[in-house]
């Protein structure tokens, strides 16, 4: 159990975020929680190509020669920038509806509630 | 009522992730052949000696092509829905 | 929102560096870690330094949105000319045509761990600077974008 600790890390942060969007009735704590998510998918995906001892898949001036797997790197660099561009647009709706509406809580918005 | 439901939703989709995650161990992904086959041809292939770039912008191009789209997608969108009007 | 002139000195004198940065980070991108996107990031956080430290309409004399907005268009179009120039020379799309023994960029590269050349990479070093002209603009057009609304008197 002791050697899980980082799969341990990744379901608490994504219950934390999965909580978040589900409980809280603010749209940016809703979007922070699509955030955390984000930052638990990014650290699912690098725990899950790490070897033991595994230096980062560089050749210049490398220190050992064992390496981690760098394919799960470059799919985390793709879900960064996603998450990046998602994050960017949902503040910019947020924007919108305080705008149009003067509140954030959807409770209070007469359209978004159910 | 709806919280208990949001509750019991949050249970089941972290018993899912659990559920998948023990059959994992930390430290040995295993023996996986494409990423042994980037760390030994990634130099004399593309001339690149980070093996990340050379994922990124040698074999799996079309990913980073589609990435740069969604950038270029989501800047267009927020100045599009954040642009100056007339009235205000 | 008027920030002290110490913020507005330690912004002037801390920017250039910032951009020296960022563009090392882009173009050491096939050798050390980093790359296009994560250079144009580092420069695009330069340009939220100007932005936060000065009033919106004077930064918006320097950080101009059209110039922005041409940067992220060019950098796209820059990596998609990148990647059909290969189609020319009759192969495939994204092909490293340049890499063994090309004009630039095409010195051969030995297996194993080795020194760090520069002129190396083939396709990859153009693509990485495209990618970071685009993520400048792209992450520039969305800060000026949220940053518009602020209020001048808080």
């Amino acid at each position: 159990m002791i050697e899980q600790i980082p799969y341990l890390a990744v379901i608490l942060i994504a219950g934390i975020g999965i909580a978040t969007i589900l409980l809280k009735k603010n749209l940016i704590k809703m979007i922070m929680g699509l955030a955390i998510i984000e930052g638990a998918a990014n650290l699912f995906l690098v725990t899950l190509g790490y070897r033991e001892g595994g230096i980062a898949p560089i050749f210049t001036s490398a220190p050992g020669k064992e390496m981690v797997l760098p394919t799960v790197q470059a799919m985390t660099l793709t879900n960064i920038v996603i998450g990046f561009a998602t994050t960017a647009l949902l503040l910019a709706f947020a924007i919108m509806i305080y705008r149009k509406y003067g509140s954030v809580e959807t409770n209070n918005i007469r359209r978004l509630r159910e | 009522m709806r919280r208990n439901l949001s509750i019991i939703i949050t249970i089941l989709m972290v018993g899912m992730l659990g559920v998948i995650v023990t059959g994992l161990t930390f430290g040995d992904p295993g023996e996986h052949p494409m990423d042994r086959y980037f760390i030994e041809n990634s130099q004399i292939e593309s001339g690149a000696n980070n093996v990340v770039a050379a994922v990124l912008f040698d074999y799996r191009g079309f990913d980073t092509l589609g990435e740069a789209a969604v950038l270029f997608t989501a800047a267009l969108g927020v100045s599009l829905v954040l642009r100056k009007r007339r009235d205000d | 929102m008027q920030m002290s002139s110490i913020v507005k000195t330690t912004a002037d004198v801390l920017f250039p560096f910032i951009l020296i940065y960022g563009f090392y980070i882009i173009i050491h991108g096939h050798l050390t870690p980093g790359g296009g996107f994560q250079g144009g990031a580092i420069l695009a956080s330069g340009v939220l330094l100007l932005l936060l430290a000065y009033k919106y309409a004077e930064s918006t004399n320097v950080v101009r949105q059209v110039v922005m907005k041409s940067l992220e268009s060019t950098g796209l179009l820059l990596f998609i000319i990148a990647a059909l120039s290969a189609m020319m020379l009759g192969a495939g799309f994204f092909f490293n045509w340049l890499s063994p023994g090309g004009i630039l960029f095409g010195d051969i590269v030995a297996y194993g761990s080795g020194t760090a050349n520069l002129n190396t990479g083939g396709l990859i070093p153009i693509m990485n600077i495209a990618v970071g002209i685009e993520v400048v603009g792209a992450i520039s057009v969305i800060l000026l974008a949220l940053l518009s609304g602020i209020k001048e008197k808080i």
